[in-house]
């Protein structure tokens, strides 16, 4: 006999691998970054049923707002490229496929060796406002994780940069552009 | 409850997915969000692992938002690689620009 959070995991994981294989096989740009949204929001889910509401609300907020909607935009920029009458895959689609195969055999392989793989999750011994403080003092500590949270931030920073001046209509481009 | 071997299931599919993807897409852009999909598979399994095995130790979810940087990052430059193409080369079919290739 299911439970209702069983259900509600079992209708995540299907819309979420519905909407991810719809997101590689979708010929239409648009529409695959739209089942990329449907797929990144099937994640928010189990980390909601898993307790992290945080990291759900970091999913919504990074993934679904930021990170789609920049790749709903290069879509629309670079639509000229690509039709949807277009070969979408490559020749070598069929060895991608025994791959993808390969892969998921031996995770679920390797998977069933490890211990515990039946555990019940252990209760939690603190509540959902006091596992949020102790992620954020812990970020923050100087004895814990502030350097990784450092580095992050440096990072962004970085590509924050680096993909202004990649993507900065130089002379020599339009230079470029002027003679094709 | 859920055991974890459902989320382990679960998050190996979408990581095999996301191969697939990134393997046989011609487009760089679909590239990209299969490369997202492949993220998000490990961070499912990271907080997964994380409330099921180690639910007193933080480390897991700090791993995790370093790994939404990482990705925001990525998809950052990513973009702009393709836009930065676009405007040279006209195409963003991955077979098409192959100019470092010898």
């Amino acid at each position: 006999m299911l439970t209702l959070t069983q259900i509600v995991f079992l209708v995540a994981a299907a819309i979420t691998l519905l909407a991810s294989f719809m997101v590689v096989t979708c010929r239409s740009m648009v529409h695959a970054a739209l089942w990329l949204i449907m797929a990144l929001a099937g994640v928010a889910v189990f980390f909601v049923l898993l307790n992290a509401g945080f990291l759900a609300v970091v999913q919504v907020a990074v993934y679904i707002d930021a990170i789609a909607i920049m790749i709903i935009v290069v879509v629309m920029l670079t639509r000229h490229s690509m039709g949807i009458q277009d070969r979408q895959t490559n020749k070598t689609w069929w060895a991608a496929v025994i791959a993808a195969l390969l892969m998921f055999g031996g995770l679920v392989l390797m998977f069933t060796q490890a211990p515990l793989l039946g555990a019940e999750a252990p209760a939690l011994t603190m509540g959902s406002e006091a596992l949020l403080e102790e992620l954020g003092l812990a970020l923050v500590d100087v004895d814990r994780y502030i350097v990784p949270f450092e580095v992050a931030s440096v990072l962004l920073l970085t590509a924050l940069v680096g993909s202004i001046i990649v993507a900065w209509p130089g002379r020599k481009s339009q230079d470029l552009e002027d003679q094709s | 409850m859920i055991p974890l071997s459902w989320y382990i299931l679960v998050s190996a599919a979408l990581f095999s997915i996301g191969i697939y993807g990134a393997l046989a897409r011609r487009n760089a852009l679909a590239i990209l969000m299969a490369i997202e999909l492949m993220l998000n598979a490990v961070n499912l399994n990271l907080v997964a692992f994380w409330r099921y095995l180690t639910p007193n130790v933080v480390a897991g979810k700090v791993f995790v938002l370093v790994v939404f940087a990482v990705a925001a990052s990525e998809v950052a430059v990513g973009l702009a690689l393709i836009i930065s193409i676009y405007r040279r080369r006209h195409t963003i079919a991955v077979e098409e620009i192959d100019m470092m290739k010898w």
